[in-house]
């Protein structure tokens, strides 16, 4: 694999992982208050400092990986389930359904999304999971998109129509046939949208529509600090490197997936 | 040509009617029951009563439905319940500085990311393309929100370079409203002092706005410039003798301007989306900033209106796009 970008990303995502699933080894509790100790710069005791509650930051940001990392691959996979059988259902079954199901589509890919995500997690009541359904429904439309444009493509195909003709079932032919050679492009996609869903999480946690303190999320990790940003500049910056990183590594890797599996779209 | 567009007009009103279903729907199974929202939980079971009835609570959901829509259809937005003034009259005041901020965010995307873009593609893997690539890999990934807060801190208040919030100084009077757009009315007053102190106030709001967008559009420029580059009739212009400006501009980039249009219109988009987050750092006096505070204060009638008056905005973006497409591409010819 002679991509660096990709291996980078891969790098990335890993120690993430390792910081995610580790963090309460590695780190102190990040609820933890400690008035006494506030607004500390880095140092041997406190890796990223205190925050203006006296809260280490290295505790709050390692356990708020996991969270990023649970948020990012949360709306992608009810995105995908959703966008998928919409997908799939627009393309197999055709006709006035396709049309019904796709006008649906075009509505929901008219949305302003961070606007509707923000109106619906209001209208939930905010909260982490409220957060993820949120971006997954503005999320899913594309992968609709994706599958049905591949489903018309297929069912043309001679493997289709021999399947066909020896008598499988709708159901079977979407889940057996169409299912399977469409999965290419949905994962390019989803590797792309994880770093998108973690920015507009975090995005809506910034502004109090998402996780809720004390919650180590990044984005609100962020927002309780940025007035603090002129004597511990460490507070807000060491979550916002957290969002960065992650993003960039999903984005690297979303790099490098489409060369290798889709090398049409190469650039 | 005409029926393509007539269709495309139905389209947009179609994709409009659908957002009111969902924006409504969404409003609709808010588990906070609105009544008890704006009276507050002391309030008389006869108060609720009456709000109810007053704002048409009491009826069946469909029946709501019909009468929402039929006030929206005479320009009625309903009133919002924190300003308790018409939605309409709210938007009309805060519209435009969502536009100007938007309009200033989307020359930076187009001024950066287009012309890095086209440097990295010429110098392909060399220092520039590098440090092109570099920028727009970091640009993607950074949140807006940190970007905004970090160069509020450094270029406003550490280097007091531009003012840190707000469309004008304090000092400054506000020309006489024309447009809304405050730079535009400074000038249509003949006031140049305002005039710059309303662009030093949209720089950094812009800047940040944009700078995402100017990323993921140098990416895109690159990639579609190198494709291009590599054609044979690039070739042909260059050995018989084309210089190399008129190459890139007239060969190349305008070959190269399909993809980047259809991506610009996405991207307008998405800065009308970010300017929520922009403008509540910036306390800059748009929509963003009054969606997300009525949001907060569970004002469905405000919430709802903004997400229409952008999803009309989007609808018509994307329209202009596909005009433009026909427009730059002769081959396309809408029967």
């Amino acid at each position: 694999m002679r991509n660096p970008g990709g291996l980078l990303g891969l790098g990335l995502l890993l120690l993430l992982m390792a910081v995610a699933l580790l963090a309460p080894v590695i780190a102190p509790d990040p609820i933890q208050q400690n008035i006494a100790q506030r607004l500390q710069p880095p140092s041997a005791e406190h890796w990223l400092g205190t925050d203006q509650l006296g809260r280490d930051v290295w505790a709050r940001v390692a356990h708020g990986a996991g969270i990023s990392l649970r948020v990012g691959f949360g709306v992608v996979l009810l995105a995908v389930l959703l966008g998928v059988t919409v997908g799939l259902l627009a393309g197999t079954l055709g006709g006035a359904w396709d049309n019904l199901l796709m006008r649906l589509t075009d509505i929901f890919f008219a949305f302003p999304s961070l606007i509707l995500a923000m109106a619906i997690a209001a209208a939930l009541g905010p909260n982490l999971n409220n957060t993820i359904i949120a971006v997954a429904l503005v999320s899913w439309p594309i992968y609709a998109r994706l599958v049905r444009a591949n489903v018309l493509a297929l069912r043309e195909r001679e493997f289709v129509e021999a399947a066909r003709a020896l008598g499988a079932s709708r159901i079977r032919l979407m889940l057996r046939h169409l299912l399977p050679n469409t999965l290419t492009p949905i994962f390019v996609q989803a590797s792309f949208d994880v770093g998108g869903a973690i920015l507009t999480a975090a995005g809506l946690s910034f502004i109090g529509f998402g996780a809720q303190p004390p919650t180590p999320e990044w984005g609100a990790m962020v927002s309780e600090t940025r007035s603090y940003i002129a004597e511990a500049i460490w507070a807000p910056t060491a979550p916002a490197m957290g969002i960065l990183l992650t993003v960039l590594a999903f984005n690297l890797l979303g790099d490098a997936l489409r060369d290798v599996l889709d090398p049409r779209a190469r650039d | 040509m005409f029926s393509y567009l007539i269709r495309r007009l139905f389209f947009v009103v179609f994709v409009v009617w659908g957002v009111t279903f969902a924006t409504f729907f969404i409003a609709n199974v808010v588990p906070i029951d609105p009544a008890i929202a704006a009276l507050g939980d002391n309030a008389r079971e006869e108060q609720i009563r009456e709000f109810r009835e007053r704002y048409g609570l009491d009826k069946p959901i469909w029946q709501q439905y019909l009468i929402y829509m039929g006030r929206l259809l005479s320009g009625d937005l309903g009133n919002s319940l924190r300003t308790q003034r018409a939605v309409a009259e709210d938007l009309k005041e805060f519209f435009p500085a969502t536009l100007e901020l938007s309009v200033a965010a989307f020359l930076v995307t187009l001024l950066l990311g287009v012309p890095a873009g086209i440097l990295a593609a010429l110098q392909q893997n060399r220092a520039t393309d590098v440090a092109v690539r570099v920028l727009a890999l970091i640009g993607g990934a950074t949140p807006v929100f940190f970007l905004a807060v970090l160069l509020q801190y450094v270029l406003a208040r550490q280097l007091d370079l531009l003012p840190v919030q707000g469309r004008l100084d304090g000092f400054s009077i506000p020309p006489p409203r024309v447009t809304g757009l405050v730079g535009l009315d400074a000038l249509l007053a003949h006031d140049w002092s305002v005039f710059v102190d309303s662009l030093r106030h949209l720089v950094l709001p812009a800047f940040v706005l944009g700078s995402f967008s100017a990323a993921v559009l140098a990416r895109m420029t690159r990639a579609t410039m190198l494709e291009v580059l590599a054609q044979d009739y690039i070739r042909t212009a260059r050995a018989k003798g084309v210089g190399p400006r008129a190459v890139i501009l007239r060969h190349a980039l305008k070959n190269a301007s399909l993809p980047i249009l259809t991506l610009l219109g996405s991207l307008l988009g998405g800065l009308l989306s970010g300017a929520v987050l922009t403008e509540t750092i910036f306390s800059w006096p748009g929509i963003g900033r009054y969606v997300t505070q009525s949001a907060t204060s569970l004002d469905f009638p405000a919430v709802m209106g903004v997400t229409l008056l952008v999803g009309l905005v989007y609808a018509l973006i994307n329209l202009v796009v596909d005009l433009l497409y026909a427009f730059l591409d002769p081959r396309i010819r809408y029967a």
